[in-house]
């Protein structure tokens, strides 16, 4: 692929991205016989200026951007010059734990975006100084193991007391055959290779194989288990998973309305979903994978559509 | 990466759905799925979508020293590779099995049928042959690679264009593209792979299997036929027993798929010569310039129309009834008649009242036009009256106005 770089005088703005800065760069990349264009607007390293997290909330942000936290706003100040006026108790500065999440790395004091997508905030919940989460709202297929996820795997093979179950990462996850309700050396749980497993990770860093269980840290399945025999798994995208299972969720109402059903979510992208007959699983199944992109109005529409027939 | 294991939930409830025939996508069972041909900026590369299924195919052309045994023939290659981003079990070293018979597939479908005139390659017998390369890159793996890759074959090589030669006696000339245009490869005919997936020890097929079909099918059978329903390559794996009456259904339902497929190819071939002629864009950034995200282009937005009877009766029943008054026409002469009165001439200000003057002038011309029209059409009914009827196109002749019987009621 050849890739060739092309510097463009500052136009204003682009659709993604804010006002450009001293220049703006346009990316090409063209293979052989294909060309796409793709507009990625960075600000120039050696003449932009870090902006201010809080203003950027909302907005779509690049890799390689930094962020300034509020506290540091103060200090590169409309001088610019980093002119800090002296403050007789210098040293007294309230810290405010602020937590990176998903997408933003620490980069000295600044936030360092590391995916491209829309940058969020949410306030600390109990007063006090915690200061927040940032995080980027990103959208992406594949899944990386988290400790405290809730996933659905397939088992792919059983060795001596150990299972192995994929879960869409880069290695099969380890189940023991006693992280489940009620089991001991004795009482083995009954599960085969390729069955569905609901449960959580307990170790998953980028070091080490991730760890599943299907317990609680109290001892209870809490939900969490093989799942049963019927049914249809299907994938979907990583970002439309967590949109179903925010709390407010509008799709799951109405779909629980249109017909009875048993779904299973797996923050690995994976749906587990059943109802009584084939034709309504097929029906709720295609209903899901087409609800990342369509408008609430299209959405009701095909839901009202449904429920008359 | 081990490609993802398919659960034993996901192949009972495929079996069950195929059962009642059923398929994921809601195909029928000898649906093709949407085939999406798209050109590229230079002659011979092509980008063929079959769902979500993407090959790309690139056609070149070097002169080369001919075989020994065929000194007036030219090379054809194949050559189909499974890129990595196809599918995560693609690696660099570990799927030779299924590359194995894709290409051999391939190769059997488009060299042994003989669809390209390798002598009308031969520049210099025994010394110069064109040869010619077509690569095909699988993208996106969705299911039915095979069928994909032929279509994509198929198409970049007619659509390929290779420089001019003239040869005089023993100088050899071959021109550039500017100087001359580049002369089109000759294609005898355009064999297509269509696939059957076999379910039920045999006795239940799908055309066009999805990639989940395809993991749980018993048998494939694959036939390459071309329009004039000649069939090119037979290949069945799998190891299920087929009956000879399933075999002749198959090919006559890949007669009419192949013909559907060869008629699409045509018409893109043919827009797409179109649009180089008339100088317009073209290229693959034109095909997908609709689908960017900063494209000024808004869908068919759906209107939700159910309660638009409830709202209409709404409104008839609460606005007020119309005005009672009705202008009755006053009869000049037998067929002229005046409703209304019309407003004065007033030329002076022709900004304000050119509209009125429009709409009054135009209802009376239009109440006298349709009487005459009334007439005119309806010959059988007037017949019966005593006045001749001169139907002519001629404006020579006076206009014969006829016994205003019914018109009063065709006035609106």
């Amino acid at each position: 692929m050849d890739v060739c770089y092309r510097k463009r005088k500052a136009l204003g703005r682009l659709e993604i991205g804010r006002g450009a800065g001293s220049g703006s760069w346009e990316l090409l990349s063209v293979a052989p016989g294909m060309a796409e264009v793709v507009a990625v607007s960075t600000e120039s390293l050696a003449g932009g200026r870090a902006r201010a997290a809080r203003t950027v909330l909302g907005q779509v942000v690049l890799p390689g951007e930094e962020l300034l936290l509020p506290e540091q706003e103060d200090a590169e100040g409309p001088g610019g010059a980093g002119e800090r006026p002296l403050r007789l108790n210098a040293g007294v500065r309230s810290r405010v734990r602020v937590v990176c999440g998903p997408g933003l790395r620490r980069s000295g004091d600044r936030l360092l975006v590391t995916k491209c997508g829309r940058l969020r905030y949410k306030e600390p919940g109990g007063g006090g100084g915690s200061g927040g989460v940032y995080w980027v709202d990103s959208q992406q297929k594949r899944y990386v193991p988290v400790k405290g996820d809730h996933v659905i795997g397939i088992v792919t093979a059983k060795s001596g007391d150990i299972f192995k179950v994929d879960v869409g990462g880069s290695e099969p996850a380890s189940l023991s055959y006693l992280a489940f309700e009620g089991a001991t050396k004795r009482n083995r749980p009954n599960v085969q290779v390729g069955d569905l497993i609901y449960g959580q990770f307990v170790v998953a860093n980028k070091d080490m194989e991730p760890e599943k269980v299907c317990i609680e840290s109290c001892g209870r399945a809490n939900g969490m288990g093989v799942i049963g025999q019927d049914g249809l798994l299907f994938k979907v995208t990583l970002g439309l998973i967590r949109k179903l299972l925010a709390p407010d969720c509008e799709i799951l109402q109405e779909v629980g309305k249109l017909y009875p059903l048993e779904i299973v979510f797996g923050m690995n992208g994976r749906i587990w979903v059943k109802a009584k007959t084939i034709q309504q699983t097929l029906i709720l199944a295609n209903i899901l994978e087409a609800c990342e992109h369509m408008t609430s109005d299209q959405r009701k529409q095909i839901f009202s559509r449904l429920a008359e027939s | 990466m081990k490609e993802t294991p398919l659960s034993n939930c996901e192949r009972r409830f495929l079996l069950h759905a195929i059962e009642e025939k059923k398929r994921l996508d809601g195909r029928q069972t000898y649906d093709y799925r949407n085939i999406k041909i798209t050109f590229g900026t230079d002659y011979g590369c092509c980008i063929v979508e079959l769902g979500k299924t993407r090959v790309l195919g690139q056609v070149s052309c070097e002169l080369v020293s001919p075989k020994l045994n065929r000194a007036t023939e030219g090379i054809l290659f194949f050559n189909l590779e499974l890129s990595q981003m196809a599918a995560p079990a693609f690696e660099p070293g570990r799927q030779s099995d299924l590359l194995v018979k894709l290409n051999r597939l391939l190769e059997r479908c488009l060299r042994n049928s003989k669809c390209i005139d390798t002598e009308s390659l031969c520049v210099v017998a025994g010394e110069k042959v064109w040869q010619i390369r077509v690569d095909l890159h699988l993208l996106n793996h969705d299911g039915n690679i095979i069928d994909a890759a032929s279509i994509a074959a198929i198409v970049a090589l007619c659509h390929f264009r290779r420089p001019d030669v003239s040869v005089q006696g023993d100088e050899v000339t071959l021109y550039t593209p500017e100087e001359r245009d580049p002369v089109p490869l000759s294609i005898h005919h355009m064999p297509i792979c269509v696939s059957f997936a076999f379910f039920q020890q045999g006795t239940y097929l799908l055309v066009d299997p999805n990639e989940r079909e395809e993991r749980v099918m018993d048998g494939l059978l694959v036939i390459a036929m071309n329009k004039h329903r000649e069939i090119c390559t037979i290949q069945s794996s799998g190891g299920i027993m087929l009956l000879k009456d399933q075999v002749l259904r198959c090919s006559k339902i890949a007669g009419v798929k192949v013909l559907e497929i060869t008629e699409l190819i045509q018409k893109a071939l043919e827009n797409d010569q179109k649009v180089r002629k008339e100088g317009g864009k073209f290229g693959f950034a034109e095909s997908i310039a609709s689908q960017r995200i900063t494209a000024f282009k808004m869908e068919k937005a759906p209107i939700d129309t159910s309660d638009v009877e409830e709202k209409a009766e709404e409104i008839i029943a609460e606005a007020e009834p119309p005005s009672e008054v009705v202008s009755k026409p006053v009869l000049w002469t037998p067929g002229t008649a005046q409703i209304g009165e019309g407003i004065e001439n007033s030329w002076g200000d022709l900004e304000d009242s050119e509209k009125e003057e429009d709409d009054e002038g135009g209802s009376d011309e239009a109440i006298i036009l349709d009487s005459i029209k009334m007439d005119t059409g309806e010959v059988s009914n007037v017949g019966s009256q005593d006045a001749p009827i001169v139907l002519s196109d001629s404006e020579e002749e006076e206009m014969i106005i006829l016994e205003p019987d019914k018109n009063p009621k065709k006035i609106r």
